[in-house]
């Protein structure tokens, strides 16, 4: 007897006991489309997540002071001299502190960062409207802001800002660009900040000191050597190694993709023993089905079904109920991550291995917890079976 | 076609021991038509089911045409089940949920026979039967001679040399009876050995040759071509 003979016999038995087959295929239905649903959406997060890190800027490198004693921070000068090191593209430091900004009689607390024309290209920040900081704002100490959207937002509820003159702390500034959205990352809020020109900012925050240095490097390649170098700068400045701290956007991608990866397998990991509980009530039905079918095995092997026969008969049928069960999760896992979606922000990603795993998985949970009551079958004596009920 | 020699057989169940056979030796020539005679408990079923290779015997031994059977493998056995022997059983051990062609059609697929001569031949031999217009019925939606009359279909569908019936007439009325009887004589004239088992004398009358079992013995033999 062949395979595509056995599936025949396998599909005549499952379909004439439909009710019990689907019961049966429930098991496998739910810890497919769990499996499925849960994965996808874990990878979804990891890739949005990836994003979000990669979109804070490419190969960029933050390096945040938080000083020894009375070195608190570095000069402008001692910042930008770092735009000199090899590897490095572009430097952004920024001075900041939080601010009561003002239009009209709308007011927004909110972070000011004071910086340099390389902001954007380096945090990777579109213009959405004007212009941003240039260098003569930075040379003339020009009292000029560039809005966040979020502020944009609040202050001027959707009225163009250009131009409109706003009060920092008390101090008045001429808007001259909006920031295009970029929605929220590590961090908090990308969209809810002012920038002014560093010059400007020192005087306003009566601090003349850059606590956060934003480096860009050529290539992703030379991101390391940046790195070493940078942190042998700090040290020699320094002498401390907590009074520095260098963040680089691989290092962090890689603990976020660890930390969601795990997120990941452990969902799947709870899905994945919902499917061993299907796999066992598969097992469970095919002993009840071998039992109940004692007689009609009896009767085949007085037909002259070999035991190799009556074994591939019961463990196909146990395999095709939990491949169909891990086909329809799948269907069901596939439509469910598709909604979702659809109708929340939640990414999902539905990769193919997931939808490979998935339906080998449940293969082999059907004919693993098939093995059993098949041998069983098999090796019944037959007149014994013939005797039964 | 059919030795055996010093058969016996041994059943032990919950300490009690039953003697079925004590010592059975028997030939059936090729193209003969014997009936087992003998009354209930006698172990004529015991005898059929080590003939018909379901099951071995505790002591003996056992030829068939001319192979040792108790060499022979579970899958040797299966296979020579499959192609040199038909059972008909008195509960007619039909397979409830299929139709009576695929029941039929059965003993084939464990043959390897492709589906198409399958059908044709399980067809055929419905026909032989007198069951045309049965082919696509379920066992339960069939009387007690037709459901008999499909199993012999089934036995004959792998035109096997030996078919083997344990009280075929035993769960019917006289007239369905008659018409098994009938067929089992037919296949006989057609050069088919037939090992009929029955505690009927009269059924057992039809037959060319009575062997009489009596408590795991044979008692009796009359009408056989040794005898
Ligand atoms: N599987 C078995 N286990 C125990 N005893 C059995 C078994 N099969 C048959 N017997 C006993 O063996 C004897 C012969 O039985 P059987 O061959 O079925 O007789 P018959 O078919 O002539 O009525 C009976 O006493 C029966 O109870
Ligand atoms: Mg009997």
């Amino acid at each position: 007897m062949n395979l595509l003979q056995a599936m025949r016999l396998a599909l005549g038995a499952i379909w004439s006991n439909k009710l019990r087959s689907f019961l049966t295929m429930l098991g496998v239905i739910i810890g497919v489309f769990a499996v499925v649903a849960l994965v996808s959406l874990g990878q979804g997060a990891t890739s949005r997540v990836t994003e979000q890190v990669q979109g804070m800027g490419s190969n960029l490198i933050t390096l945040y002071i938080r000083g020894r004693g009375p070195l608190s921070s570095l000069t402008y000068d001692e910042a930008m001299d770092l735009a000199a090191r090899s590897g490095v593209r572009a430097v952004a430091p920024v001075v900041n502190g939080q601010v009561t900004v003002k239009y009209g009689n709308q007011s927004a607390s909110t972070t000011l960062e004071g910086t340099t024309p390389d902001y954007p290209s380096v945090r990777s920040y579109n213009i959405e409207w004007g212009r941003f900081l240039a260098p003569v704002d930075i040379q003339n100490r020009q009292k000029v802001a560039v809005l966040g959207a979020d502020v944009v937002e609040t202050l001027f509820a959707g009225t163009n800002p250009l131009g409109r003159e706003i009060r920092i702390d008390g101090t008045a500034f001429t808007v001259v660009g909006v920031l295009e959205k970029k929605g929220t990352s590590m961090g908090g809020s990308n969209d809810d900040k002012v920038i002014i020109p560093v010059s400007t900012a020192q005087r306003l925050l009566r601090d003349a000191g850059v606590r956060t240095v934003y480096i860009q490097a050529e290539s992703p390649e030379a991101v390391n050597q940046v790195v070493a170098g940078l942190e042998a700068v700090m040290q020699r400045r320094f002498r401390d190694e907590d009074a520095y701290r260098v963040f680089n956007q691989a290092e962090i991608l890689d603990t976020v993709s660890q930390v969601t990866g795990t997120l990941t397998l452990m969902l799947g990991g709870i899905a994945g023993i919902s499917l061993l509980v299907g796999g066992i009530g598969i097992m469970n039905i095919m002993l009840v089905s071998v039992t109940e079918r004692t007689r009609e095995i009896g009767i085949t092997k007085a037909l002259g079904a070999k035991k190799r026969d009556i074994l591939w008969q019961f463990l196909v049928e146990s395999a095709v109920i939990s491949s169909l069960g891990g086909l329809v999760g799948l269907l069901l896992g596939y439509g469910l991550v598709r909604t979702i979606s659809k109708f929340t922000g939640l990414t999902a990603v539905f990769s193919p291995q997931v939808v490979a795993v998935a339906v080998l998985f449940s293969l082999f949970v059907g004919v693993f917890f098939g093995i059993y009551p098949a041998n069983k079958a098999a090796n019944l004596n037959p007149i014994e079976a013939l005797r039964a009920e | 076609m059919i030795r055996v020699e010093g058969l016996t057989k041994v059943y032990r169940m919950d300490g009690v021991t039953v003697e079925a056979l004590r010592g059975v030796d028997l030939t059936v020539a090729p193209r003969e038509f014997v009936a087992v005679i003998g009354p209930s408990g006698s172990g004529k079923s015991t005898l059929m089911n080590i003939i018909g290779c379901l099951d071995v015997p505790t002591t003996g031994k056992y030829w068939l045409n001319g192979r040792e059977v108790s060499l022979l493998s579970d899958n040797q056995l299966a296979e020579v089940r499959n192609r040199q022997i038909g059972f008909v059983f008195q509960s007619f051990n039909l397979l409830p949920r299929l139709s009576a062609l695929e029941n039929v059609e059965r003993p084939l697929i464990y043959r390897g026979v492709g589906r198409k001569e399958r059908l044709e031949r399980a067809r055929a031999a419905l026909e032989r039967v007198g069951l045309e217009g049965r082919m696509l019925h379920k066992p339960t939606q069939l009387s007690g001679g037709q459901q008999q009359r499909v199993a012999i279909a089934r036995a004959l569908v792998g035109d096997p040399v030996l078919i083997l019936a344990d009280e075929p007439t035993g769960s019917l009325d006289s007239a369905s009876g008659r018409d098994v009887m009938s067929l089992l004589k037919e296949l006989h004239a057609q050069g088919r050995t037939i090992m009929l088992i029955t505690h009927e004398p009269e059924v057992a009358r039809q037959a060319q040759r009575q062997v009489r079992i009596h408590d795991g013995r044979l008692v009796g033999d009359e009408g056989g071509k040794a005898s």
